[in-house]
């Protein structure tokens, strides 16, 4: 029930909502919640409304750390988030 | 965004035998997000854990949780003439007391399944005679939702828009759990999406007050392995924090734009969780500014006193005493075909994930 799906910005329309492709679909969904959000960028989206924008970077850099497997018995790797 | 390496087998490989290679007692870790519990269950992830891990499914699913006064309130509002009920597909086959939305609108009730809020409030734009009423049920993901469409009902002066609230919130609900005598947890798989609005404060208790270590962790397969890993690290380690392992959808903060929307329309209440009991604090109620937009002030309604559902012990697998296929019922008369509890109706319950992914209870 707490489904969100990354979706990218296409264009900001009036009213606070935009115009955003999930994967190949096209639809208009709500910035109420992200009102930073703009055209280029990847929103986390739940029942037509931005809840977060994504830092793409972040997805990379967690996978970066874990493709380093199975040598990660360092500390740091796991740490991340503390 | 390309999230197939989170689904890479090599990666998830890497990370199993670096979880069978923490040094641990036993160790029950519990999630509380009925789309972590789908995760797990497709992905056969319990199949993979040591032993001496056990992964358990707490009060993650909404639709699981909601108490059969709730279900039952909604439909008596659906069925007054002038209504058309609105809400989320999970909805509508959940029984209660002795009747379930689904079944309303097989007697003939406008019940409709929406996809988002919003298309509620453009349904009573469009249908000025009629009262739109959204029933509302699920946790903080969804909250700033309704509070975003409570909003933008008052902009559009719509009249004939209104909401009924049968939200909860989940850290305090965590802790009840852990105070719970018959209850076992070491550890929580704390849910995504809800963290992408609340951040980690609100669950920081957990670990500082109980010793219990928490990871906010992602839906992908991958996620779900780092975010147990991390756990396990923990315990073996002795240290107790709430930790993210899903960092490209939550920031430490969360998302503070939402949480003050859900503030502004919302207040605190108790909560009637099925299994569970009332639990203080837990429940988001419809605050005196925005009565005009609350179902039950505005569309006087009486429930009758709700019944149980015989046999069901969808309580307990909702408190991870028993897990599923332990219940009597699990496939003897309980199936998502015929489901007799929530858990086996909506697609998120746990007895539901067992029945599809797993042999789990039968023959």
């Amino acid at each position: 029930m707490c489904l969100a799906i990354p979706a990218r910005v296409i264009e900001l329309q009036d009213n606070h909502m935009a115009q955003v492709d999930i994967v190949g679909v096209s639809r208009v969904i709500s910035l109420d919640l992200v009102e930073s959000a703009n055209p280029g960028d990847w929103v986390l989206v739940h029942a037509g409304f931005a809840i977060q924008l994504i830092d793409e970077e972040y997805a990379k850099e967690t996978l970066e750390l874990l493709k380093t497997l199975p040598f990660f018995d360092e500390e740091p790797l796991l740490a991340e988030g503390a | 965004m390309d999230l197939s390496a989170f689904r890479d087998p090599g990666i998830a490989r890497g990370l199993i035998e670096a979880i069978n290679a923490t040094k641990t007692g036993p160790v029950k870790i519990m999630e509380v997000c009925g789309t972590h519990t789908v995760a797990i269950a497709k992905n056969g992830l319990r199949a993979v854990m040591p032993e001496r891990v056990t992964l358990l499914s707490g009060p993650g699913c909404p639709v699981c949780v909601t108490a059969n006064r709730d279900i039952d309130t909604a439909i008596e509002l659906a069925r007054r003439p002038e209504v058309i009920i609105t809400t989320f597909g999970d909805m509508m086959k959940v029984p209660g007391s002795h009747s379930s939305l689904s079944a309303e609108k097989a007697d003939g009730r406008d019940v409709r399944i929406v996809y988002s809020p919003l298309d509620a409030l453009a349904l009573a734009a469009k249908e000025p005679t009629r009262e739109v009423v959204f029933v509302a049920v699920g946790f903080e993901t969804t909250a700033p939702l309704i509070a975003a469409a409570i909003l933008r009902a008052e902009e559009q002066g719509l009249k004939n828009f209104s909401v009924f609230c049968a939200h909860k919130t989940v850290p305090i609900a965590l802790e009840a759990l852990v105070n719970d005598p018959e209850v076992e947890i070491d550890a929580f798989i704390l849910p995504g999406h809800v963290s992408t609005i609340i951040g980690t404060e609100p669950y920081k208790m957990l670990a500082e007050k109980y010793g219990v270590p928490g990871a906010i962790t992602g839906f992908e397969p991958v996620d779900v392995l780092q975010g147990v890993l991390m756990l396990l690290r923990q315990i073996e380690q002795g240290r107790a924090e709430i930790e993210i392992a899903y960092h490209r959808g939550v920031l430490p903060e969360g998302n503070p734009t939402a949480r003050e929307m859900v503030e502004r329309v919302f207040e605190p209440i108790d909560a009637d969780w099925r299994g569970i009991g009332v639990i203080p604090g837990t429940g988001l109620g419809i605050r005196e500014k925005y009565a005009a937009f609350d179902a039950v002030k505005r569309l006087p309604i009486t429930v009758p006193e709700p019944t149980e559902i015989k046999g069901c012990q969808c309580g307990e697998v909702l408190r991870g005493i028993i897990l599923p296929f332990q219940c009597k019922i699990f496939a003897k008369g309980c199936t998502p075909e015929h489901p007799i509890g929530p858990c086996m109706v909506s697609s998120e319950g746990s007895c539901a994930a067992y029945y599809r992914f797993t042999d789990y209870g039968r023959a």
